[in-house]
């Protein structure tokens, strides 16, 4: 395997998801291909059912109480009861997590640019942004919350991109870097300039470290909102629901927000999957499992 | 004087039903005590497999194979070979001592004794000097002699070197062709050498077994009748290239 | 970092500080800078550069000199004691998160019946985003009468055994094969090969994994300091000192600085372990 596979692999360190990327065969969707997949997974979802009956099961016989484990049941259908209520807060969180990952996506990618470019930038710029990405950010909501009026999703917007900015930027800058140096050498031989470089070889090399990030930044956007609603702001939004539901101790209600924040987060991680297939499409084939 | 490689219409089949691939085929062969045999062939020919079935990292699917009178498992439980692969394989978490008493560790000696010994194999390649270094702080020639170092600290009666200089540049590798050599001399040590270099097979070898792809064979058996003690002068004598010109009309018409 | 082993341990470290200070400073420029400019140009947006919501950046280190409440301790003091809080609750779930994960990571690698029956749940269990749940969980366990810095410890293993799993496994299965045959050749047991190869060959993962996850456990532990009633800790004061932005701005940004100090030292201890125990052996690329 190569530096730069190996590369790639690591930087999906923390990447939930990926754990169950390298399954999908390359084939993609011939029936051998769905069949290999189905038989892997089955087994997990038979005993997840299982699970799932075992849990409502249990709890009902030992006449456990809701608010120490929830059945599923009663979860389900708080879901279904507070369907508006929980999807509408929950399009404001997500527009809060989407907006705030534009803002520090862009962000990140204007700096990798300068980064790359510019050694001075970047000599200043790493070793900050590798320790700002060990704070924890979110303690910046109150200020932000302060600065940009506690009930605007501004003041959240601007907590996700700064925490999404940091990871965004590290590997991106980092991609954009690590090139083979034979392809510089070779775009030096053809008396290529810095920018015509930047274009054909750094960029295009940059693109898998920075599909693995924003993989991870989809994840954090949506968490980071959540969080960042919990300092304070209007009722009307996931973070907020979630809390104010649990100390009223009404968890089934709780929990059916988190059902439809784990939805929204797999979604918008699936639709960064879909972008990286399209902009990538030899790169799936890396992805085998060891 | 027992055979330390007796193999009789050995074979090794990978895979199953129709992706069934004949990696070795009828393979015949004897080594004794002191012998240095080299395999050579082209890729794919079952060179590095046959070493690997001789290693016990792999089995037989047919045939019979003996090493010193006993099966692989025995002999590798024995501890009976030591094994030298083409990347060095140091753990580049320990020194360059503590690496060569890798396999001592693992077998049970004593401290005091696992240092002396690492301490005489050092002395022996010649890296005394550097036995507290880590292995990044070698050359990749360096990084060799420790890895054969540490495959001779037991003291095992074989050694199985799967293209071990391959990875070098051609001065070192004739420097540690001279090495092995010489390690031999004063060991007594049996050798199975695997190359892609007809010089180095010739240069090393008491006899060179020449194999065919697909499926792996021994198609020829050269005998190298060069002086035991060999040296720059070999190199340049009119039966070693004559010696290489067999070598590699062997291996053409194997090919054919 | 390949010059490592000691040698230039010393002017490594004058060099980290002073760079350390060069950003300092120019954050302090950039501050003042734009309260100047702003000011003077009467632009209030995006921030507003006023006294009231951008103080001076002396006013806030002061700030951590003056008693937090009337008559009471310093800022500083205070909040440094909050920050201890938070770190041991934050500690507490590391280190269990971390064991566990490790332990699982080398049950996985032994057994692949039990890989394959077992991740999809490990995965499956960081599809629940712990960390914008941890309040709740923290009320839950409230009512179950768990004392809250348990429940926030517990939250802080929940955010470190994932990445620690993964990466012990990816580690422990690093070695090249030939390395892997080496050690069948000596007959080595799995037990020998374990400690000997593959545990040593894991340590960077491990620590890469270990990183993050301090990072997170501090976060979690914050987070879950936020429901109603909870003393001591850092995430109150930061809520506390919200709420009292209008009256006294400079201790709500003095609190945030010890808090991203907190992360800070929390993340560099692990890293300094990890220079102990991995780097000084091996050239490393970070």
């Amino acid at each position: 395997m190569t530096e730069r596979d190996r590369i790639i692999r690591e930087s999906h360190e923390t990447d939930v998801l990926s754990a169950f990327e390298g399954d999908v065969p390359v084939g993609g969707r011939t029936p051998a291909a769905i069949r290999e997949f189905g038989g892997k997974y089955l087994p997990a979802l038979v005993s997840f059912i299982v699970v799932i009956l075992l849990w409502e099961g249990l709890t009902r016989l030992f006449g456990i109480e809701t608010f120490v484990l929830p059945k599923p049941s009663e979860i389900i259908s708080s879901f279904i009861e507070t369907w508006d209520v929980v999807w509408s807060a929950g399009f404001k969180t997500l527009f809060e997590a989407v907006g705030g990952f534009g803002i520090g996506v862009s962000a990140a990618l204007v700096t990798s640019l300068a980064a790359a470019r510019w050694v001075g930038f970047r000599e200043g710029m790493l070793p900050i942004a590798i320790a700002a990405n060990a704070t924890p950010i979110v303690a910046l909501a109150p200020i932000f919350n302060n600065w940009f009026s506690i009930t605007s999703p501004l003041s959240k917007m601007a907590v996700v991109a700064v925490v999404v900015y940091f990871p965004v930027m590290i590997n991106t800058t980092r991609g954009l870097l690590e090139v083979d140096p034979s392809e510089l050498e070779l775009m030096r031989s053809v008396a290529a300039t810095s920018t015509e470089t930047m274009r054909r070889v750094r960029i295009p090399h940059a693109l898998p470290f920075l599909f693995a990030s924003l993989k991870v930044a989809s994840a954090l956007s949506l968490i980071a909102a959540i969080v960042a609603e919990y300092f304070g702001g209007p009722q009307d939004v996931l973070g907020q629901y979630i809390i104010n539901r649990a100390n009223l101790f009404q968890f089934p209600d709780a929990w059916a927000a988190i059902l439809v924040a784990s939805i929204l987060g797999v979604t918008f991680y699936v639709l960064i999957l879909g972008a990286e297939r399209l902009f990538m499409p030899w790169h799936v084939s890396l992805r085998t499992r060891e | 004087m027992t055979m330390v490689v007796d193999a009789r219409g050995v074979g090794k089949v990978f895979g199953r039903g129709v992706e069934a691939v004949q990696a070795l085929a009828d393979i015949d062969m004897v080594m004794e005590t002191g012998d240095f045999v080299s395999l050579i062939g082209p890729s794919g020919c079952g060179k590095s497999t046959l070493l690997r079935l001789v290693a016990d990292l792999l089995e037989p699917t047919s045939g019979q194979l003996l090493i010193n009178a006993k099966t692989p498992s025995q002999a590798r439980l024995d501890r009976d070979y030591g094994m030298v692969f083409q990347s060095a394989t140091l753990l580049d978490w320990r020194t360059v001592r503590k690496n060569v008493e890798l396999p001592l560790e693992i077998m049970d000696f004593a401290a005091e004794e696992r240092s002396r010994r690492a301490e005489e194999m050092l002395d022996l390649v010649q890296l005394d000097l550097f036995a507290d270094h880590y292995p990044w702080q070698l050359s990749g020639g360096m990084q060799q002699r420790v890895a054969i170092a540490r495959a001779l600290a037991f003291q095992p009666s074989l050694l199985l070197m799967d293209e071990p200089f391959g990875a070098l540049d051609e001065m070192t590798r004739e420097l540690m062709q001279q090495e092995v050599l010489r390690l031999w001399g004063e060991t007594g040590i049996s050798v199975v050498f695997v190359t892609h270099s007809i010089p180095e097979a010739v240069f090393l070898s008491g006899r060179v077994l020449v194999m065919t792809p697909r499926p792996g064979r021994i198609s020829s058996e050269i005998v190298i009748d060069l002086p035991p003690e060999r040296d720059l002068n070999t190199r340049e004598s009119p039966r070693y290239f004559e010696l290489i010109t067999e070598v590699r009309e062997a291996l053409r018409r194997g090919e054919s | 970092m390949s010059e490592s082993a000691g040698k230039t341990s010393s002017s490594s470290f004058i060099r980290g500080g002073l760079s350390i200070l060069a950003v300092i400073v120019v954050f302090v420029v950039l501050w003042e800078g734009y309260k100047f400019v702003w000011t003077a140009l009467e632009w209030t947006e995006p921030v507003d550069p006023s006294d009231r919501t951008l103080p001076h950046t002396w006013d806030i280190v002061g700030a951590l000199f003056q008693p937090a409440q009337r008559n009471g301790p310093i800022l500083l003091f205070v909040e440094v004691k909050a920050a201890m809080f938070t770190l041991r609750e934050a500690l507490v779930g590391f280190l269990i998160g971390g064991s566990i994960g490790f332990w699982l990571g080398v049950f996985f690698v032994r057994s692949q019946t039990a890989e394959r029956a077992f991740m999809p749940y490990v995965v499956a269990s960081q599809t629940v985003p712990i960390l914008a749940i941890a309040p709740m969980v923290v009320v839950w366990g409230g009512k179950l009468d768990i004392p809250q810095w348990l429940t926030v410890s517990i939250i802080a293993a929940y955010l470190t055994f994932f990445p620690v799993v993964i990466n012990t496994m990816r580690g422990l299965r690093s070695p090249q094969p030939t390395t892997v045959e080496l050690m069948r050749s000596y007959a080595s047991s799995p037990r020998e090969t374990l400690w000997k190869l593959q545990v040593p060959a894991a340590m960077p993962y491990i620590f890469t994994a270990l990183k993050v996850s301090a990072a997170a456990s501090v976060i979690g532990a914050i987070v879950g300091e936020l429901p109603a009633g909870f003393r001591g800790g850092l995430g109150r004061d930061l809520l506390q000192f919200s709420q009292q932005f209008t009256a006294a701005p400079e201790k709500l940004f003095a609190s945030v600085i010890i808090a991203g100090l907190a992360g800070m030292v929390f993340v560099g201890a692990v890293t300094l372990v990890e220079h102990r125990l991995v780097a000084a052996t091996r050239r490393q690329s970070t």
